[in-house]
């Protein structure tokens, strides 16, 4: 199996704008502090962490949202670390993003169906319109759907558009940044079972952003814990899950409430 | 005795023949927490507010009591309404940064409410503030109250209102999904936090969530909530035992555990569905007076 993505010694800053004095630049924050770790062609990956342990800003920094300070992030062999938007814009089609709040990562005065289409006609696909509607079919949503405004579909209802999205470009891999956490259990279920089923049928590479590790045990096949900008643990899922090696994971795991009224918890 | 009882509360949009909260009765003894529990869109926020009275202006109540300490807050004046459950109630709002004015400092948000509301001196107010904020646990209160909420964490923004609810030693506290926005941690924390300030308190609390694994630490018992109307009001224990109600038991089967990832996972499903759709339409067709069914 070949390595999809190759990250090695990912360094990122930003400046730091509540410590910026009047004049003069603001001091600057180390958010990733040296991260190495591969991605696999067809896995499946969980990120995890605290808030605050740079999770969301390293998968921003994969999908090229952000551009990194220092190391590399070679995506199918290519180095894509500096590259301009340019050079990025052929590129973006393969590598698409799942955003955490569905609210407010969908126009609400765009209608469902240019909502899918119009990042693929960006990219000059043809016959996007229909492409949309058939990314409507695979996440099992209505075609009439198409018609329709974001406010008027459920939480639920309105992530599966942002997955819709995201496969449509059929990309070969795809960050889900916290993409149930807003969901209630029900729609959360639905969710995940159809990203289960995506990942079966269309073979794609996953990078899953969560806090929750129940979620992440049930559809990881490989989790990296992140603390405080570095991987603490990198391990297969069972693994981490069975015998988990950092302190930081023990605590992690052991904070997660179980609908269990005898789990200890102190 | 009940500190809390809610009876037959129904309450619609303004105008509308539809109906938000359906028959909800329910109640919380003096030191008991009780969980109220259902997917968005099941009413259970609405409760909350409608204890509070802080529902949106296009709601209102149609019927129903909801009986403070004996006493009907429905049938009181608004003034006196307003002055029985500021003195005898708090909230535990669900984000800790909305919740806040960004642009004031943490000292007058906790005490302005004491002061101008309950009347105490501006000294007591103040002395007040840092006791408790110690009791939260937050380090230097002195130093916290002068900050402004963006230089605190998440956490310990939950905290100072932890600390704001239970300034006043209310009798009810009604906390909406206070943890949803932390993470798993911190949510430990805050939650241990909350239970305990609980017990110290002898406080009754209404705990909104729309998490069973949250509900199992914290909840004696819990109300499952499905379109405006109660369909299971159990013992915590009972509840995780095995629920009596169809809906409550898929809303349990679609909660991932960590310690089980093999188990399926399934969204309520359709036949549950229908099945208390159809005990809302008959709920409804007796408030209609069978005339005007309506879901």
């Amino acid at each position: 199996m070949s390595d999809l993505y190759q990250i090695t010694d990912l360094r990122l800053s930003l400046p730091d704008m509540t410590r910026k004095p009047l004049l003069g630049p603001a001091p600057r924050i180390e958010i990733l502090k040296g991260l190495t770790f591969c991605i696999a062609k067809g896995q499946v990956l969980g990120i995890v962490g605290g808030s605050g342990s740079g999770k969301s800003t390293l998968g921003r920094a994969m999908v090229r949202l952000l551009e990194p300070t220092g190391g590399t992030i070679a995506f199918a062999g290519q180095d894509i670390s500096h590259l301009d938007d340019a050079a990025l814009r052929p590129l973006r089609r393969r590598f698409q993003m799942i955003f955490q709040d569905p609210m407010s990562s969908l126009n609400p005065r765009h209608r469902i169906g240019p909502l899918i289409a119009s990042p693929l006609r960006l990219q000059g696909v043809d016959g996007a319109d229909k492409l949309a509607l058939e990314a409507l079919d695979q996440v099992g949503l209505p075609r009439d759907f198409a018609r329709r405004y974001p406010q008027e579909l459920s939480g639920g209802q309105r992530q599966r558009v942002g997955i819709a999205r995201a496969i449509a470009q059929r990309p070969d891999f795809i960050l889900a940044d916290e993409i149930v956490s807003g969901l209630d259990v029900s729609s959360q279920a639905q969710v995940l079972t159809l990203l289960e089923g995506l990942v079966r049928d269309l073979g794609l590479t996953l990078a899953f952003v969560s806090h929750d590790l129940s979620v992440v045990r049930r559809l990881c096949d490989r989790v990296i814990v992140l603390h405080q900008g570095l991987i603490v643990e990198n391990a297969a899922t069972d693994q981490i899950f069975a015998a988990p090696k950092a302190a930081y994971t023990r605590d992690l795991l052991a904070a997660i409430p179980l609908p269990d009224p005898d789990q200890p918890w102190d | 005795m009940s500190f809390l009882r809610i009876s037959n509360l129904s309450a619609r949009l303004v105008g509308s023949s539809t109906r938000l909260l359906r028959d909800v009765s329910l109640s919380v003894d003096v030191g008991q927490v009780h969980g109220l529990v259902g997917e968005s869109g099941a009413g259970k926020s609405m409760i909350g507010k409608a204890v509070l009275g802080i529902l949106p202006r296009a709601v209102e109540v149609t019927s129903g009591k909801i009986e403070l300490d004996g006493v009907d807050l429905l049938q009181l004046p608004p003034a006196e309404r307003r002055r029985r459950i500021g003195a005898l109630c708090a909230l535990i709002p669900q984000d800790p940064l909305t919740a806040l004015n960004p642009s004031r400092r943490i000292g007058p948000q906790i005490t302005d409410r004491l002061v101008q509301i309950l009347g105490w001196t501006r000294a007591q107010a103040d002395a007040r503030a840092v006791e408790i904020l110690g009791e939260v646990q937050i380090p230097d209160p002195t130093r916290v109250l002068r900050c402004y909420p963006h230089e605190l964490s998440g956490g310990m923004r939950q905290r100072v209102l932890i600390a704001s609810a239970f300034a006043a030693a209310p009798k009810l506290i009604v906390a909406d999904e206070p943890t949803t926005a932390l993470d798993a941690t911190v949510q430990k924390q805050i939650l241990t936090l909350i239970a305990q300030m609980q017990a110290r308190h002898g406080t009754a609390l209404l705990f909104v969530t729309h998490d069973l694994g949250v509900v199992s630490k914290v909840c004696g018992s819990l109300s499952v909530l499905y379109g405006g109307m109660v369909v299971e009001d159990v013992a915590m224990r009972g509840f995780f035992a095995g629920p009596a109600h169809a809906y409550s038991r898929a809303l349990l089967a679609a909660t991932p555990k960590y310690t089980d990832p093999y188990a399926s996972l399934h969204p309520v499903p359709e036949a549950v569905i229908a099945q208390v759709q159809d005990q809302l339409r008959a709920a409804d067709q007796i408030w209609n007076g069978g005339t005007r069914p309506h879901v």
